[in-house]
């Protein structure tokens, strides 16, 4: 088995806060596809959200708001999880919430030091 | 007032323990032998002279009278135990010239037999013994169960139980393992192993089918004292303690439910809820808030809390969609097959079968019976056909008779 960086990538979503219900029906989305691959026993760590705020920081000590300048998709969290290839690891993210929200699920194996 | 038959046993399970745990602190673990010796000794001389005099007026004082006066003849009659351990224990008590054994102080009150109990049990779920070791090292000096009792729980005879004890007793002196505290920054890693020893030692009453079914209560019920006895002290008195002992309430509630008159398993679905304890119900409600102060949500917070839900018997789409969460955070703590097949089967009442279906196939859990049984009971009502192939499958690969009469049922009701 080898471990893989789930990287979820969203556009930053505009429009109204969401409500209660909704918070409360995407975390069980999410806990559902977490615990489906924890069943599996190919959870590794489940990984963290990122909030949107962020720097850049660029030669000559140039300093810019957030990543989304030139790329639309922002990292919005990771998680790693194991596989036996790379294909295993991309069935993994199928069902992934963020892409019931139009984000995408990029699947990287992660090299051993 | 207990029956003159009854208060020798009785008192061998409470007295036996005590006197060990306090006498092997005081020699040190290495010569534990002779602290069972002595404890057994106290009880062979009590068993003759009550029998010719009758009961002493306070048969707990008497026993330790006597184990003292053993312990201090035994210190003075072996000349090489006297000079080599005693000396060293009358330092560590009085930090002056020791005199002898005449100084030593064997100490029976509460506090000392509570703690001494305590610290043996973080001696004997030490890291370095097996898990099923310490399972038997426990029933043994925790417990004060016989060689053939421990051999009966564990369906085996007793020349493997004493093999696997004397190999444990080993590996103790061996790694020189003391009769203590762990330090305070050794504790909370230490309390995981007697945790998982305990919930190990309760597991092995609940659910060891085919062996004696009052035995088997007699294990839970000393897990579940054991657990008790570390929310005694405030070191040991952690949330998952709580949590844990929530658990073994909630399990052993349907103790009574879950065991037909032939000691064989029944299902849950089947269970006489009349049969269930609420007393015991309540009480794990109790020690489940008493688990919630603090930060950490152990396995057994969450384990605990399915078993909590399991306590209602009316099934809603609430309760099982807690029990779902319950899983998924468990497994994200910890994997298991258990609970893997577990959360698939919430998963089918939480989101359906269809969903459910797809997720069970993704478990390579396809050499375990109860993935089958699982499978089976999804696909009955949606593809019969699948759902008897996964019975029989599931027939296949159990051994349990049990297991297979279950089975049986399920295909009979799916043929034509």
């Amino acid at each position: 088995m080898k471990d893989f960086l789930l990287i979820f990538r969203a556009e930053g979503r505009p429009g109204p806060a969401p409500s209660p219900e909704e918070m409360q029906a995407s975390m069980k989305m999410w806990m559902d596809w977490i615990g489906g691959i924890a069943a599996q026993n190919k959870l590794v760590d489940r990984g963290n959200r990122l909030l949107s705020d962020g720097k850049v920081m660029r030669p000559g000590q140039v300093i810019t708001d957030g990543p989304y300048t030139e790329i639309k998709e922002s990292i919005g969290g990771y998680t790693i999880v194991k596989a036996e290839s790379l294909e295993d690891a991309t069935a993994l993210a199928e069902g992934c919430p963020i892409l019931g929200f139009g984000g995408s699920v990029e699947v990287r194996e992660i090299g051993s030091m | 007032m207990q029956d003159q038959n009854e208060i020798l046993p009785h008192l061998f399970r409470t007295e036996y323990r005590k006197i060990t745990a306090v006498l092997s602190k005081l020699f040190g673990l290495e010569h534990i032998e002779i602290a069972q010796d002595i404890a057994s000794d106290t009880f062979l001389q009590a068993s003759e002279t009550w029998g010719i005099k009758g009961l002493p007026e306070n048969p707990t004082a008497w026993l330790y009278t006597v184990a003292k006066n053993k312990a201090k003849d035994y210190l003075k009659r072996n000349t090489l135990f006297n000079q080599k351990i005693a000396k060293q224990i009358t330092y560590e008590q009085t930090s002056s010239v020791p005199s002898g054994w005449e100084d030593i102080e064997i100490d029976l009150s509460d506090r000392n037999i509570t703690d001494s109990q305590l610290q043996m049990m973080f001696a004997v779920c030490h890291p370095s013994i097996p898990a099923e070791a310490q399972i038997g090292l426990s029933l043994n000096i925790l417990c004060g169960f016989g060689i053939s009792e421990i051999a009966a729980a564990f369906l085996t005879n007793k020349e493997t139980i004493n093999k696997r004890l004397f190999r444990a007793r080993e590996k103790l002196r061996l790694n020189d393992v003391k009769i203590e505290f762990p330090g305070t920054s050794e504790i909370n890693k230490r309390l995981e192993n007697v945790l998982t020893t305990l919930y190990l030692l309760f597991n092995e009453g609940y659910y060891a089918a085919g062996s004696d079914v009052t035995l088997r209560k007699d294990v839970c019920l000393e897990a579940m004292r054991l657990t008790n006895l570390l929310l005694e002290s405030k070191i040991t008195s952690q949330p998952p303690v709580y949590a844990l002992l929530a658990l073994m309430c909630f399990h052993s509630s349907r103790f009574e439910a879950r065991i037909d008159s032939q000691g064989e398993t029944v299902l849950y679905q089947d269970q006489d809820e009349l049969l269930w304890d609420e007393d015991l119900i309540r009480q794990g409600e109790y020690f489940m808030n008493q688990a919630s102060f603090g930060h950490q949500l152990s396995k057994y917070h969450l384990e605990a809390g399915i078993a909590y839900f399991h306590t209602i018997k009316t099934d809603t789409k609430e309760k099982w969609e807690s029990i779902l969460q319950l899983y998924n955070q468990l497994l994200i703590i910890e994997y298991s097959p258990m609970a893997a097949l577990n959360r698939t089967f919430a998963l089918s009442k939480a989101n359906g079968k269809e969903a459910a279906i797809k997720e069970a196939e993704k478990l390579d859990l396809t050499n375990h019976h109860l993935y089958h049984m699982l499978l089976g009971e999804m696909y009955t009502g949606i593809d019969n056909h699948k759902a008897m192939g996964h019975f029989k499958t599931s027939f296949e690969l159990t051994k349990s008779k049990a297991d297979q009469r279950v089975i049986s049922k399920k295909i009979a009701l799916l043929s034509p």
